[in-house]
Parts: structure tokens; sequence; C-alpha cells
């Protein structure tokens, strides 16, 4: 394998990982607050097709990925007002969220289909990508690559070492403790909430003028499932969710290249690789059940109703 | 005339099994004769899902009110799919379009619950007493994209997205291979299977890869338009599928093979109307028009612009049929002479390459 194939396979790889960090950081943080939202796949669309929307209309493909943020927060906080202060069922009313989602952004999208723009262009940092191989692998993608990093390292930081991740952990172990010490439940899962909003969103918005800068219907194909299966199986750690999503995307580049090289495989035995590669190693690395449990957070998805 | 959208998920189904056990169906002569579709992926696919639909909206402004049609997209090939159909039939459908390969058994097994129910399945080879099926010769669009592609090649490496290696897909790849090698003895077209029929970054990682491996022209047999769009990028040419996909990249697009599906639809519905409907196998083409080449692109030399609509004449007339003899079989093997030519059993049963097809043809 010669050296430009292996710098084009990890750049690949970084690409095909990040639409999965940035919807598997933002679930994660709505899980760890006790919310169990599978309206991802529903957000990632609306995130996507409003995006690109907006990307078209104003000409501006930065303002198009503010829309996405927007519309990720906007359909999060429908899920918010129902799960947290209608107190409805997490699980029924995240799977409505994404069939409204889809279908919504379907209908809205619908005149969209077939137009193209320009979309967001790599940003090299300067210097840095200069660097042989890992310049190019690292330093040479477009803003929101970097921008996932940056969220990563945020999180990490956050309930690594601050007092509101702390809080947020509260929340999702037991809200009605940390309700009685003074902590604003309510305000925190919302927060959480329109967080991981906003992460489905930009991801939907990457998809749609970043990666490939066009709108089709039900273009997400399925990521924001795959990126809620991540979070679990990284046992709700954001560097696993980081680890995670670039096997998997190491895995589908693969599964892609090793077809070209002239590798003998069953492509749909090669296609399987990157759920079962990264499924496996995650395992592996979580295979102590009793540290694994003390990771999930204990008011996962049950309902919460303050006490008055 | 009426179109009503439904969605196939779980939720949209137990709704739809709901509406069944509360309106029952009074079917009388004045009724509209209703026809549904099934399709595989969104109408907003902007690929082959939303060709069929531009079919089902052509009948719908040629029949009026004396039709009512409604469609189920994006439903799952496989077991899923049969509970849809069963409930398109249970709802009072007169004639069912089943416009994917997977839905081949699920439909046959539905047409044998609902005797008085017409079904036409798109791309398959199962027929029964009411159940017809259909496709377009889009292999005859392929070999002229070929022919294309073998003039235009610098790199004499051409990529192809493939979905999954059923003969459908590998008949479009040997079309494509044969027109390419036809004008050029020394290309070979490298095939990645993206194991998806629609899945646009995947289809866009593909797309980098073949590139990455040389090739400087694409095609794909994918549903969306994600292919072109990586061309576009890298300066490289592209030839579409399903529809013109021209606006996905002005300089790369070479042309694309379409299907126009609303004539064949229409000569269904009314053989339906006129109680004349069979059972058969239509497979109509470039010659009955509903397989097409989008405009070429002015990228193209006038040379090869000649030769294209000279081929394309020849197969109108019937006087070239893509697979005529000799064709070789990627180990370089005569397998057809000269004189012969290809009958459309062979050609639905394609499990082989041709030369000039590099890799392995793997097992579906």
């Amino acid at each position: 394998m010669d050296f430009e194939l292996l710098t084009n396979i990890l750049f690949a790889t970084l690409r095909t990982g990040t639409p999965l960090i940035l919807i598997a950081l933002g679930e994660m943080v709505c899980e760890k607050s006790g919310v169990l939202n599978l309206g991802q796949e529903g957000m990632v669309l609306m995130g996507a097709a409003l995006g690109f929307i907006a990307a078209v209309v104003t000409g501006h493909a930065g303002l198009g990925i503010i829309a996405a943020i927007l519309a990720g927060m906007m359909m999060s906080v429908l899920f918010a007002f129902l799960a947290v202060t209608l107190v409805s069922n997490q699980v029924a009313t995240g799977l409505a969220l994404t069939i409204f989602g889809t279908g919504l952004s379907g209908f809205l999208g619908a005149g969209y289909v077939g137009m193209a723009i320009e979309g967001i262009a790599p940003f090299p940092i300067p210097f840095l990508s200069d660097i042989p191989v890992i310049g190019k692998v690292l330093f040479s993608h477009d803003p929101l690559v970097y921008f996932s990093w940056l969220m990563f390292g945020l999180i990490f930081w956050c309930f690594r070492s601050t007092r509101l991740g702390l809080t947020i952990r509260a929340v999702g172990e037991n809200p009605e403790a940390a309700n009685a010490i003074g902590i604003p439940v309510m305000k925190v899962r919302y927060g959480a909430i329109l967080f991981g909003g906003a992460m489905a969103g930009l991801a939907g918005a990457y998809l749609s003028l970043v990666y490939t800068p066009m709108w089709s219907e039900g273009m997400a194909a399925g990521r924001g499932w795959i990126a809620l299966a991540l979070v679990v199986f990284a046992s709700w750690k954001a560097e696993r969710i980081l680890l995670g999503a670039y096997l998997f995307g190491a895995a589908s580049i693969m599964h892609l290249v090793l077809q070209g090289l002239g590798f003998e495989a069953s492509p749909n035995l090669l296609a399987m690789l990157p759920y079962g590669a990264t499924i496996i190693v995650l395992v592996v690395i979580a295979s102590d059940a009793a540290k694994a449990k003390l990771n999930t957070p204990l008011a996962l998805g049950q309902p919460y109703r303050p006490q008055v | 005339m009426k179109a009503n959208i439904m969605r196939s998920n779980k939720l949209a189904n137990l709704a739809l099994t709901a509406a069944l056990a509360v309106g029952i169906n009074t079917a009388s002569a004045d009724d509209p004769l209703k026809v549904g579709f099934v399709y595989v992926g969104p109408t907003g696919d902007a690929g082959w899902s939303y060709g069929h639909d531009q079919g089902r909206k052509y009948i719908v402004e040629k029949f009026g009110d004396k039709i009512e049609t409604n469609y189920v997209e994006s439903v799952a090939e496989g077991a899923d799919s049969e509970r849809v159909i069963r409930q398109l039939a249970a709802k009072g459908h007169d004639l069912i379009f089943t416009t994917s390969f997977g839905y081949m058994n699920p439909t046959l097994k539905v047409a044998k619950r609902f005797k008085k129910v017409k079904f036409e399945h798109a791309t398959g080879y199962k027929r029964g007493k009411n159940t017809g099926t259909y496709f377009a010769r889009a292999y005859q669009g392929r070999y002229l994209t070929g022919l294309i592609a073998g003039k235009m090649t610098k790199s004499n490496v051409i990529g192809y997205v493939a979905s999954f290696p059923i003969p459908e897909v590998i008949r479009g790849i040997n079309a494509f291979t044969k027109g390419a090698q036809e004008v050029n003895p020394d290309v070979t077209v490298k095939v990645v299977w993206a194991s998806t029929w629609y899945d646009p970054a995947k289809e866009r990682e593909a797309a980098e890869t073949l590139m990455l491996q040389g090739a400087d022209i694409l095609t794909q047999h994918t549903d969306s338009a994600a292919v072109i769009q990586a061309a576009e990028s890298k300066g490289n040419y592209a030839i579409g599928y399903h529809t013109d996909m021209s606006a996905y990249g002005a300089k790369a697009h070479l042309t694309s093979t379409v299907h126009t599906w609303g004539p064949l639809y229409a000569q269904k519905v009314q053989a339906v109307m006129d109680g004349t409907w069979k059972s058969e196998d239509l497979w109509p083409g470039i010659a009955e028009g509903v397989t097409d080449l989008a405009p070429l692109n002015d990228a193209i030399p006038a040379d090869v612009k000649a030769l294209i609509a000279k081929k394309k004449q020849a197969i109108k007339e019937g006087a070239l049929r893509v697979f005529d003899g000799p064709v070789f079989d990627q180990a370089g093997k005569e397998v057809l002479s000269a004189g012969e030519t290809m009958d459309d059993a062979a050609l639905k049963s394609f499990n082989w390459y041709v030369k000039g097809v590099e890799g392995k043809l793997p097992k579906s």
C-alpha cells in the first residue's frame, strides 16, 4: 500500500467519522442528563434540509450552518416540551420526532431537490497542513472537522473537571436528589436536549453543505441511529465516542478501498465490517460489566415530575 | 384525482390498518381505478424512485379523475414490503406497481391472496397469473454511455459505483464496458460495490476511492447524484443514471441514462380499464422511448456525438442489440461468436463479467 493511498484513507476516515461524532456527542450530553432522545435521525435531516435551503436562499453556506443548528434546536425544543414539561414517554416521543423530522424535511426540501451549491470549502490550517502526511490527514479539512475536535475537547473537559459536568450527571443519575440540593433539573435537561439538537442539526449541515453539497430526501441514511448505538457502546464516554466513530469511518472506507485494490471478499461481508469492528472493539474495552454499569446514567429514560 | 402520501413506517402502517378496519370499500362501476405504487427510496431522491413518481404523475395527468393513485415511499425490501403491498391490495387498489427488485417474492405472495388485483413488478423475472413484470432496457443506454466513456478517458481507467451484484446491475456494467471496449480496447472498468442503493455520503466515498485509483470518468448504479458531484469537485467526468443529473456538475456531467416510465404506466392502466390486461413481461427500451440519454455535454467531440447518434439509430431500428457477438468473458474466452446475439433470458441472468471489467464478480 503506497503512502498516498494511506494518507487518503486516513483523511477520508476523519471525514466519514465527523457527522457521527457530532451527533453522538450531542446525544451523550443529552443522555447524561437522563433524557433518551431517539429523534436524532429526524433532527439531522431537518438540519440538513433547512441548512441547505438557507444556503440556497441567502447564497451563503455559513448562514446555512446557522440555520441548520437552529433547525436542530427547534426540533429538540419540541421534544423537550413533550418529554420534559409534559412528561411524555421519551422513547415514543423520540421515535415520533424522527418520523416527523424525516417527513417534514422531505416536504420542505422537495423544491430544492436537484439544486447544487458551492458547499463549504476545506480550510487547510497554515503551516500545520504543510507537514507531510499528518498535515494532509489532520489539518486539511473543512472547518466542521476542527469544530468537532473542539467540541470533543470541551465535553471531555466538562465532564471530567467542571461543576457543570457534575450538575448534568447529578440530574441524570438522580433527579430527585439533584432537585433537593437546589439544582434546577428541568432547566438542565432542557439545556442538554437543546445542545443535542444543535449538534444533530450541525451534523445535518455537514452532510448537506460539506460532504455532499445537495439536498435529497433521507440523505442521513441512518447515521442518527448509528450515532445512538455508538453512545451506548462507548458507555457514555466522549473519548470512546471519538474512537468508535473513527473506527466506523475507517472500516467504511476500507469496505470501498479493499474492493478497488482487488481484495477478494464478499462486498456484503465487507459492508458489515464497520458495524462489526466498532461493536467488537467498544465491547471489549467496556468488558468490565460492573464498571460499564457505573457509567450508565441511572435515571436514563425515566420521566421526572418535579415535586411541588 | 387524489394523491395520498403514506409514509412507510410502523406508525403509518398502524394507522393504515386502523383505517382499513373502519372504512369498508364499496366498489362500483363509477369508482375511479385505484392504482398503487411502492417505492424503495424517497420520491425526492432525484434518482430511481423519483423517476417512477414522475411516471405516476404522468398517468394522473393523463387519466384525470378516472384514476386515483396512492404511493408508499421508502419501503425496505423484504418482509416489510410484503405488509405494505398487502395493505395496498386490501385497500381496494386495482393495479399495484412494485418498483424494486427485492419486492419480487413479496409481490407474488400477495398476488396469490388477491387474485382480482393486478400486480406489476419492476426489474424482476418471476410472473404469476395476475403478476406481470416490466423493466427498461437501460443497458442500451449504458452501452451508448460506455462508448462515450471509452472515447473520452485519458487514464483508460473508468470507475463504476455499483450497488448489489444482481443481474440488472451486472448487465449494466457489462453493456457499459462492452461499449467502452469497442472504441478503446485498452480501457478497464473498475467496480466498487457500495452495498447500498441510497447513501449519498457513502456513494461519494466510493467515487473518491475510484478516482484515487486512477479513474478519470465515473458512472454509478446507485440512486443519488453524489458520484457526479465527486467527479465535478476533482475536475473529472461522470455519467449519471436514472435522471438527468447535469445540475450536480455542469462540467463533469457528460450525459445520463434516463428512464421515462409514464407511457408504459399509461398503457398498463388503459389495459386494466379495458379488461385486456394480461400477465406479460414488458421490456421496452430506446426504440419505445422508455430508455434514453440526457442531453450530451458540449465537451464531447462532434465525432463522438455523431457516433452516438448513429449507434442509437441502429438500436432503434433493431440492427444493433448491444450484446451481439463476438462477446468475450473476463478471461478473454469467446462466449458468443460473431453473428449470434444474446437472448433476453441470458440477459436477465447475467452472472459473469465481460472482457474489460477489472476484479472478481462477488456472489450475490
